[in-house]
């Protein structure tokens, strides 16, 4: 099964190949290293940037406004920060123009914790981006989603912030992209590019069947009665794991990967929330202005007299940054044993 | 000097007509029709001859055009009509750049390839190379153009479209240029630069550069030629710094009041070709009246035309799919 990295990369070949997209940049996105995480290696429209995000941003725009698809990528989001007018003006240029200007164009960034980041590797962006008006934001926790969220992003004629989770981009799926090898072993030897000789290596492409995510639409990954919990990159699979541990105790938990933050599944979430009558949320973006509070807001204007309980939101503790020692980090943000804790607190509730 | 009477009397009409028209938004801008008042009154001399020297059309074999907000004179040149300007002034539905949405010279036209301007200093310039880039992968005969005012040239971005432009073996067909008016809002450029000439640090980046007299209309006539032509041909990117006046203050939220001490480029060439006796006193001022009346008819016509609806603000957030 693929990683999020290989899924990128393989829903980037197709791009590259059947949908049109002529630059994938950023820095050290093109050869010889393929993106600090790999997602790029082996792409054929991939180059080089020089070190300027801002510069990167504004090539997207430029290239977007020249009716190309760019797809460029910030090396971590922690350094998107200085683009955010750009970022702006990439959601209100077709507001602004009166529709002259729709801007087909994808920014790609890594988000969040995970990987002993400390300050500067560590950073959520999801809810800055949310206060973005007319930029789409998605941000898968799976390499299925990450296949189908990015090829959609790639086809969408408005911009899209596709954001995908650090701690999570190396581990395999559980589920196949349709077509791709099933043995890992196959797939890493096919576009895994090697240490040594890469100037002469090329990938081998497996053949994948279409398969596409629609952008708004979220994912139920764990049906249940009695709490509905909502969560994206991640804390997702965390919260995947602690329902199924708490369902030994006898309690039936539902577990929605939102998937997309801007449009988000109003819909599904209304009708889980509404069923279970309590909601946890758990992300790990700062807890202060996240983009939890307005799902939070909303569930409460639409679930208001099915709520049996305290809508809850756990995220991340509101400091500056994320500190390096792991005692710091996993008191920091949402670890599994707080996220069960929570799940059960609520659970055991009386209404 | 290459260009005919001919010529010369189109480029003073149009210079005149930009005038006007900038000196009735202005008057909008203290009255009941309109808002703020940001534009180019003291650019004509340069903004026309780019106006009337831009390959204008839709996609990458036309030129694309990323301009600062002080570009009347060069949409005039290029064939807009001033009634358009008057509607985003008055925040008309009818607006063709915006729909009501935004201030006036802030112009989007798809079709002649103008992007969207924008408020925030600078940020044309980090673009610009994107639709230059796009130009040179599909080596189309369009050029990238964009302008900006001096103050702004200490953002980032303006090092960053020296950066991009310049890559090795992907130098882009891209014409930068700075209308050097010498002011920020308040702020003198010498009180705050250490360089002098901005153009020059184009230099250093191995692009051409050059500088010229934006208040002589023959000799930007002449540089925007020769660079736009290197431009095109060599499609690489040429670097250029004119020196313009700012007739109106900055806009109208310091006055929008015309300013003493600034060398005024219509007058001093209203003097050249009456002296030279292309065009007669008359003649001119008949000019300017025509003018005048057209802009206010067009005020008149555009009084009657409604607001946008309200509710049309969820309109174009996204792309609509009709
Ligand atoms: C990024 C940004 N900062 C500040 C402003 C406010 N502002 C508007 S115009 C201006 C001065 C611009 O001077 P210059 O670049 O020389 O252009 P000019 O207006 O003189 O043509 C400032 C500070 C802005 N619009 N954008």
């Amino acid at each position: 099964m693929a990683s999020i990295a290989q899924a990128i990369r393989m829903a980037l070949h197709k791009a590259e190949t059947q949908l049109g997209v002529e630059d994938i940049f950023g820095e050290d996105v093109g050869p010889p290293l393929g993106g600090v995480f790999t997602c790029t290696q082996g792409l054929t429209k991939s180059w080089n940037t020089p070190l300027d995000e801002r510069g990167i941003i504004g090539m997207a725009i430029g290239l977007a406004m020249a009716g190309q698809k760019p797809v460029a990528e910030i090396q971590f989001c922690d350094y998107i920060f200085n683009t955010i007018d750009l970022l702006k003006l990439a959601g209100n240029t077709c507001w602004s123009s009166h529709g002259q200007f729709p801007l087909q164009m994808v920014i790609m960034s890594p988000v969040g914790t995970g990987i002993h980041g400390s300050i500067y590797h560590s950073h959520s962006f999801e809810s800055m981006a949310t206060h973005i008006p007319g930029l789409k934001v998605v941000l898968p926790s799976n390499p299925l989603d990450t296949y189908g969220l990015l090829i959609s992003a790639v086809k969408d004629p408005n911009p899209v912030l596709f954001l995908y989770p650090k701690a999570l981009i190396r581990v395999q799926g559980s589920e196949k992209i349709p077509g791709e090898p099933l043995d890992p072993k196959e797939l890493s030897s096919r576009i895994d590019a090697p240490i040594e000789n890469r100037k002469s290596w090329s990938p081998d492409w497996p053949m994948l069947e279409e398969h596409e995510v629609e952008i708004g639409k979220a994912s139920l990954l764990r049906k249940g009665s009695s709490l509905t919990v909502i969560s994206y990159a991640r804390t997702l699979p965390l919260c995947v794991q602690a329902a199924d541990q708490l369902k030994t105790q006898g309690h039936s938990i539902e577990v929605i990967d939102l998937r997309t933050l801007i449009p988000w599944d109003e819909s599904l979430v209304y009708k889980s929330v509404q069923k279970t009558g309590r909601v946890l949320i758990v992300n790990e973006d700062t807890e202060v202005t996240n983009f939890g509070e307005h799902l939070l807001r909303k569930i409460n204007e639409h679930c208001f007299y099915f709520l049996q309980t305290p809508p809850k939101l756990l995220a991340g503790v509101n400091t500056p940054g994320i500190g390096l020692a792991w005692t710091l980090e996993q008191s920091q943000v949402p670890q599994l044993q707080s996220i069960q804790e929570h799940m059960k607190n609520l659970c055991e509730l009386s209404a | 000097m290459g260009l005919t009477k001919i010529d010369l009397e189109k480029i003073y009409r149009l210079m005149i007509k930009a005038r006007v028209l900038e000196t009735r938004l202005i008057k909008m801008s203290k009255s009941d029709d309109g808002y703020f008042w940001i534009g180019g009154p003291g650019e004509e001399a340069f903004n026309v001859p780019l106006g009337l020297l831009i390959q204008k059309g839709e996609g990458l074999d036309y030129d694309y055009c990323h301009f600062h907000y002080r570009a009347s004179a060069c949409l005039l040149a290029m064939g807009s009509p001033m009634i358009d300007s008057i509607r985003q002034m008055a925040n008309r539905s009818s607006d063709p750049f915006s729909g009501g949405r935004n201030f006036v010279s802030h112009y989007a036209i798809k079709e002649w390839n103008i992007m969207p301007v924008t408020s925030p200093i600078e940020v044309q310039y980090v673009m610009a190379p994107g639709t230059a880039w796009a130009q040179k992968k599909h080596n189309a005969n369009g050029i990238t153009i964009v302008t900006g005012g001096d103050a702004g040239t200490a953002e980032g971005d303006f090092a960053s479209c020296l950066q991009w432009s310049s890559r090795p073996n992907m130098e882009l067909p891209i014409l930068i240029i700075v209308t050097n008016n010498h002011y920020g809002i308040s702020t003198p450029f010498d009180q705050v630069h250490g360089d002098s000439v901005i153009a020059k640090r184009a230099e250093s980046f191995g692009i051409k550069w050059s500088t010229v007299n934006g208040n002589d209309p023959i000799a930007s006539y002449k540089k925007l030629e020769e660079a736009m032509n290197y431009v095109r041909s060599e499609k690489k990117p040429f670097c250029l710094e004119a020196y313009v006046s700012r007739l109106h203050g900055h806009s109208s939220s310091s006055g929008g009041n015309r300013v003493e001490n600034e060398i005024d480029c219509i007058e001093e060439f209203e003097g050249i070709l009456i002296k030279e006796q292309i065009l007669s006193e008359k003649d001119c001022v008949e000019l300017k009246e025509t003018y005048e009346k057209e802009a206010l008819d067009a005020l008149k016509q555009v009084r009657e035309e409604p607001f946008p609806l309200a509710d049309t603000v969820f309109q174009h957030i996204y792309k609509e799919t009709k």
